[in-house]
């Protein structure tokens, strides 16, 4: 908690200090919030997504259609709305199939939806290309930030309910889970939804700052590929996890991608491969385990210079 | 007349090229059925397929020998990730229920690895490596000659894998360590190995469509992540594990999605297969040929 008001407190003043980096904080927040929520279900039930793009898009798509007729904030709750929808119907067809169904049609809505889009515009609106009317990107910054706020205190909550418990529990055991009573069905599809709604929200809340935009760039696979990595590097299992992966995930990204593309995204494949085989639990993992070690040590060291004085008297 | 004749060779070019498609889907239904591996690297497979195929031709060898090097070649790249990386994420996975994802995501970085080291080494450009482009005429159209000995070969091919599935000793291995691995341990069978040996066959099987795909179009490093997708949605179509299915499958969406490109909107067909997993799915959960 106290290392999450920090980073409140850091990006609050930010603009004081740089404002030409507000760019850089945009996107960080933005993959924080997508492999956060992406873990919330994946991380926990065991049941791989491969859809943030799709509805990262979708709230890009939608602030797009609106930004003529309403104001941002309600513009924000329809993208939610409307990426909550889309995954309660997506999960009430593949959800009840085994896991490995579901991923592939996540993975293929990927691509089904931007090429629906491009047909619709392509045919009836004529149009090609999205041009978004600009706001600071002060506001966007803070606006993010907000949703990152509400993004970590909502799935703290449902990680300590009931529904959390019931997901923890079919990505422990599904049949087990259901011979308790849970309706697994529900609680799969209600969390995917849930987790659905941020990412939605953050494809809307990032689109002023964009100025142009169009199906292919908005509903990017890597935008599915982001979220996974950096909770994978994180640690999927936690709360912070996900948090840290996005942040630096994102850090990296925007320092190091522009230059380094190719070497950076081959490096990006190592390390999950490194990750999830000698790191299952993430870069927050190493925090007990050093501190295990450390305190070890530390404890050796006094108990040795204890041993010491107890010598010499 | 004319209208009937044209979509008897729409239909006629969607099952030539359909054939390839149910080849590329054999192998990933190998590699999922059998190793449990959502193998997203597959189409990466079939694109190191293509792109050999161009380099070989380049110093002078035959296309249609290539697949006599690139297969091996792929073969031993599947062996090395089935025997290392993913038996070494199987012996560190809490719970085995977990290993199918964690599986997903060590695949997925391979997918990074292998596109991004293909990229430094061969560029982002579309080369030429078109073959035996001659036409051949058909009912009003011309059907180009690597299309007809494209669908040959994938055929033998898939008719090939078949028969050494069901009759040979090392396919009544594979199919009793994708039924219950640890009995067929108890009966003999190094499962390790036979793990291996199917992912090995599924990047061969990937390298040979990648030989015949590159016949027919321009191949680049960029075109392995739509291959993937065809085929995870013909392995899905077809029913997991069964390689008669995984062809009827690849036919069915070759006809298809040259249907949908003749006679509506090319950027349509990755949707009308998608939309059509959905239907197959809610009314028969296994595909067209799974098993229960």
């Amino acid at each position: 908690m106290g290392f999450l008001i920090l980073l409140i407190a850091f990006v609050l003043t930010f603009p004081l200090y740089g404002g030409a980096r507000t760019r850089v904080l945009i996107t960080m927040l933005v993959y924080a919030i997508l492999a956060m929520s992406w873990a919330m279900f994946s991380g926990t039930t065991g049941y791989m997504s491969l859809a943030p793009a799709a509805f990262f898009g979708t709230g890009i798509y939608t602030t797009y259609l609106l930004q003529n007729h309403l104001p941002l904030p309600i513009i924000i709750v329809a993208a939610g709305l409307i990426s909550f929808v889309l995954a309660v119907l997506l999960g009430l067809v593949t959800l009840r199939l085994k896991g490995i169904y579901f991923t592939i049609f996540t993975f293929g809505l990927v691509v089904f939806i931007p090429n629906v889009v491009t047909y619709v515009e392509g045919e009836v609106t004529q149009h090609h290309g999205w041009y978004f009317n600009v706001l600071d990107r002060t506001i966007i910054l803070y606006t993010m930030l907000g949703l990152a706020v509400v993004t970590v205190l909502a799935i703290y909550l449902i990680r300590r309910s009931r529904l959390g418990l019931a997901m923890q529990s079919i990505g422990g055991n599904e049949e087990a889970a259901e011979h308790m009573g849970i309706d697994t069905t529900r609680t799969k599809v209600l969390t995917f939804a849930i987790s659905a709604i941020f990412m939605g929200a953050a494809g809307a809340v990032l689109a002023p700052s964009l100025s142009y935009s169009n199906p292919t760039i908005a509903y990017s696979a890597f935008y599915s590929f982001v979220p996974i990595v950096a909770a994978v590097f994180g640690g999927m299992g936690s709360l912070q996890g996900p948090i840290v992966g996005g942040l630096l995930f994102g850090f990296l990204e925007k320092t190091l991608k522009v230059e380094w593309n190719t070497y950076f995204m081959l490096g990006f494949g190592i390390i999950i491969v490194l990750v999830i085989l000698f790191l299952p639990t993430g870069m927050v993992g190493l925090v007990p385990i050093l501190r295990d070690k450390l305190g070890g040590a530390i404890s050796k060291w006094r108990k040795g210079r204890e041993g010491e004085q107890h010598a010499n008297t | 007349m004319a209208e009937a004749e044209r979509l008897l060779g729409l239909i006629t070019i969607g099952i030539l090229a359909g054939g390839v498609y149910g080849l590329l889907a054999v192998g990933l239904s190998l590699q999922i059925g059998v190793c449990r591996v959502l193998n997203i690297t597959h189409g990466e497979f079939l694109m190191l397929g293509g792109i050999l195929t161009f380099t070989f031709s380049q110093l002078g060898i035959n296309p249609l020998l290539a697949p006599v090097i690139v297969g091996p070649i792929l073969f031993g790249l599947g062996f090395l990730l089935q025997a290392t990386l993913f038996r070494g994420v199987k012996a560190r996975v809490p719970s085995p229920s977990a290993f199918e994802g964690n599986a997903l995501l060590a695949a997925f970085g391979v997918m990074y690895v292998i596109q991004y080291l293909a990229r430094i080494r061969f560029g982002t450009q579309s080369l030429p490596s078109q073959y035996l482009t001659q036409p051949v005429p058909y009912v009003g159209i011309n059907l180009a000659v690597n299309l007809i000995v494209g669908f040959a070969i994938a055929a033998a091919l898939g008719i090939a894998v078949y028969l050494f599935l069901t009759r040979s000793r090392v396919g009544k291995a594979i199919r009793a360590t994708a039924e219950d691995p640890p009995t067929a341990e108890l009966m003999g069978v190094n499962t390790n190995t036979i793990l291996a040996v199917c992912f090995g066959l599924g990047g061969l099987l990937a390298a040979v469509a990648g030989t015949l795909v590159s016949m027919r179009t321009p191949v680049s490093t960029a075109m392995g992540f739509n291959n993937t997708v065809i085929a995870l949605i013909v392995v899905t179509l077809g029913g997991l594990g069964s390689v008669p299915g995984s062809f009827i499958a690849g036919i069915i969406i070759g006809i298809v999605s040259m249907l949908v490109a003749g006679l509506w909107e090319s950027v349509l067909i990755v949707p009308v297969y998608y939309a059509m997993l959905m239907v197959l799915l809610l009314v028969r959960p296994t595909g067209i040929l799974g098993k229960k």
